[in-house]
């Protein structure tokens, strides 16, 4: 179901109602994600013993603010990665989205909300052009999204113009990634996320309980409920004595969950686990594989229009190189880390926020080290490779103990 | 032929071809309600041709098919599905990164108003319970209903085939070799699957290589050779060789330019 990543271990669990088998399916469920903290952890000790900044309240508000454009985008692409596709255009479509609602704000003096519209539709046709073009001609997406990547970028330096650049001035555009909650609506986030995820558990398990399927009693939902509020208090502790929570990352953390809920608790969801899991039983057992695709493809658009205005918003402007450099790489090395896997149909769009997050601290790290760019491209492909090799051999694992 | 009455499932004068090959010549067959018929016959005698006919994937070129007497048209996989003819391919179509709920149910989840009734969302309780009422039934024991089925033994995965086969209320369930490649707790497993499924007064057919599983379930043979229906035997009162001799078609002179003619298309 979740992301399993290498936590099939084997099928010999026995016996529907035992508390130790429910406890063994929380830890197999989340062992990608315990890994990554794990890997977090690592990395936090490593760069706090050489530079004591690292984990200052200040730093890691700035490690949120940098990882919410990578995050955002990532969540696409795991809906990329749950089909088993690739999309090698979002960073160019994040750079021409945002250029487009640049142009509209400044050079035509559009409204906001309406320029920010503008970008994310931009993304959003992008997606079902790219989606449609893979679908129906049965071109390898990878192919069509890399000549998207070319021509988006080529789009991206037309629409800037001479000049390329753009400063935003437009305070509800920089707005975005640029206001910090006082502390008194941080702790009133952490008590309405607390709260809701309580409300999640208690009438999921009262479900469970009166259709007769509760398994395991209710302790691992209270590990869960425990360790997620010990998280949210420390986090808004420590975002309060610095600037405050920033909007950025309500913004990043709404679409994550948002979106997560759509993979997992609806019928798209299911539909687009199942494309990536076996096409050919998904299309026989009547699902439109084609539609499900192309909705992907502009989920996937929509995310990096959403990315780049964010990018923009906090760069207070779009030039040439948005959207540009490791950006594209990054935002899905990010998930692919976390325990998505590339070959489709496993994977959760938490992955985005913890990739995003093992990338971020690592770059912010060597930032602060003032390692060369030449070390910080080798550090990050190193990891990339490595999580790639734990996705192989997680499958290969599968493979050989799954069937008998 | 039929055990009682009108059969379930009749089909009269099917014929089918590709090309040059003949693929069905002018076959009959008949499977009524609580009865499992074997479908036997060398490879290219035409048993998967003959399914794929009735599960409207090939419609056949010529012939009239008859569902409870009445006469029908089967000319899409929906329009067999919609008579009440459910199939079970020997690939199983299953996700094996999906649990056995979510594949059960594949494509036709429940669901429930989600969160301020504004959106509709899977209803897993449901289908979990719904799952383990319908596995129970079936007698089926799967260690959990969550566990991937990628991770299930092949005996396992075929009993979740045919399972999900039975959520759509059919009639007839045809399976095309559903022991191949089991091994032997495995077949026994799926043979004794396919008893409950006529226990359940449905008609059953089951297309199979293994002479022994054939004899171990069905209540008739029917013998396919060359496109052509080679002969018919009720299970209790044949020997295994009256069936090989009419699979192969042995001590009929006449056969041997056509078997040769069958090697060279296959």
């Amino acid at each position: 179901m979740s992301a399993t990543g290498a936590a099939t271990a084997d099928e010999g669990t026995e016996g529907r109602s035992t508390t130790g088998q429910a406890l063994r399916r929380l830890v197999q469920g989340d062992l990608s994600s315990v890994r990554v903290v794990l890997g977090l952890i690592v990395i936090a000790i490593i760069f706090q013993v050489q530079e004591e900044r690292f984990l200052s309240a200040q730093n890691l508000t700035n490690l949120m603010l940098q990882i919410t454009t990578i995050g955002l985008i990532s969540v696409g692409i795991v809906y990329v990665l749950l089909l088993g596709e690739i999309d090698l255009s979002v960073g160019a479509v994040s750079g021409l989205s945002a250029a487009v609602m640049a142009v509209l704000s400044v050079n035509h003096g559009w409204n906001a909300y309406l320029a920010i519209a503008a970008a994310v539709a931009v993304g959003a046709g992008i997606g079902f052009l790219q989606g449609s073009l893979f679908s129906r001609f049965v071109v390898p997406s990878f192919v069509v999204t890399l000549a998207g990547l070319l021509a988006w970028e080529g789009a991206l330096l037309q629409v800037l113009g001479k000049t390329g650049s753009l400063n935003i001035n437009d305070p509800k555009i920089t707005g975005l990634a640029n206001t910090f909650y006082s502390d008194t609506v941080g702790w009133i986030f952490a008590a309405a996320i607390i709260a809701a995820y309580g409300a999640v558990l208690v009438l999921g398990y009262r479900k469970r309980v009166s259709a007769g399927l509760a398994d395991g009693g209710p302790l691992p939902l209270v590990v869960r409920f425990v360790f997620l509020s010990a998280l949210v208090i420390a986090a808004v502790a420590i975002l309060n004595s610095d600037r405050g929570v920033p909007l950025a990352v309500m913004i990043l953390l709404g679409f994550v969950v948002g979106m997560e809920y759509v993979a997992k608790r609806t019928t798209f969801g299911r539909h687009v686990f199942a494309v990536g899991g076996n096409a050919e039983a998904a299309r026989r057992a009547g699902i439109r594989v084609n539609a499900v695709r192309v909705a992907v493809f502009t989920i996937s658009g929509s995310m990096a229009a959403i990315g780049g205005v964010m990018a923009a918003s906090r760069l207070f402007a779009v030039n040439q190189n948005s959207g540009g450099n490791e950006l594209l790489l990054l935002a899905i090395a990010g998930p692919v880390i976390a325990g998505t896997s590339l070959f489709g149909g496993r994977g959760s769009v938490w992955t985005a926020l913890l990739g995003a997050l093992v990338i971020g601290s690592i770059s912010n790290g060597m930032d602060l080290l003032s390692l060369s760019s030449a070390v910080k491209l080798m550090v990050t492909g190193g990891v990339l490779l490595l999580a790639v090799l734990v996705d192989a051999v997680a499958r290969q694992q599968r493979q050989t103990s799954g069937r008998v | 032929m039929a055990a009682d009455g009108t059969p379930l499932l009749e089909l009269e004068g099917i014929s089918k071809r590709f090309g040059p090959v003949q693929a069905l010549d002018r076959v009959d067959f008949a499977v009524s309600a609580g009865e499992v018929v074997g479908l036997v016959g060398d490879n290219g005698a035409g048993k998967s041709t003959l399914v794929k006919a009735i599960a409207g994937i090939n419609p056949p070129d010529d012939g009239a098919v008859r569902f409870e007497g009445r006469e029908v048209r089967i000319s899409r996989p929906q329009d067999a599905t919609e008579l009440g003819i459910a199939t079970v391919y020997q690939d199983l179509a299953l996700c094996d990164n999906l649990d056995v709920v979510s594949n059960l149910f594949l494509g036709r989840e429940q669901v429930s108003a989600g969160p301020g009734q504004v959106s509709r969302q899977l209803d897993e309780v449901k289908m979990e319970h719904e799952t383990a009422d319908l596995l129970s039934n079936l007698a089926v024991t799967i260690p959990s209903l969550r566990s991937e089925v990628g991770t299930l033994s092949g005996g396992q995965r075929q009993q979740v085939a045919v399972a999900r086969s039975l959520l759509g209320d059919p009639k007839v369930v045809m399976l095309d070799e559903p022991t191949a490649a089991l091994g032997v707790p495995q077949t026994k497993q799926v043979l004794e699957l396919i008893r409950r499924l006529r226990e359940r007064n449905l008609g059953v057919v089951v297309i199979s290589h293994n002479l022994a599983d054939v004899f171990a379930i069905a209540d008739r043979v029917f013998v396919l050779r060359l496109g052509r229906a080679a002969g018919e035997f009720r299970a209790e009162e044949a020997t295994e060789e009256q069936v090989v001799a009419a699979i192969t078609g042995v001590g009929d002179g006449r056969d041997k330019g056509e078997r040769a003619g069958e090697e060279e298309r296959a």
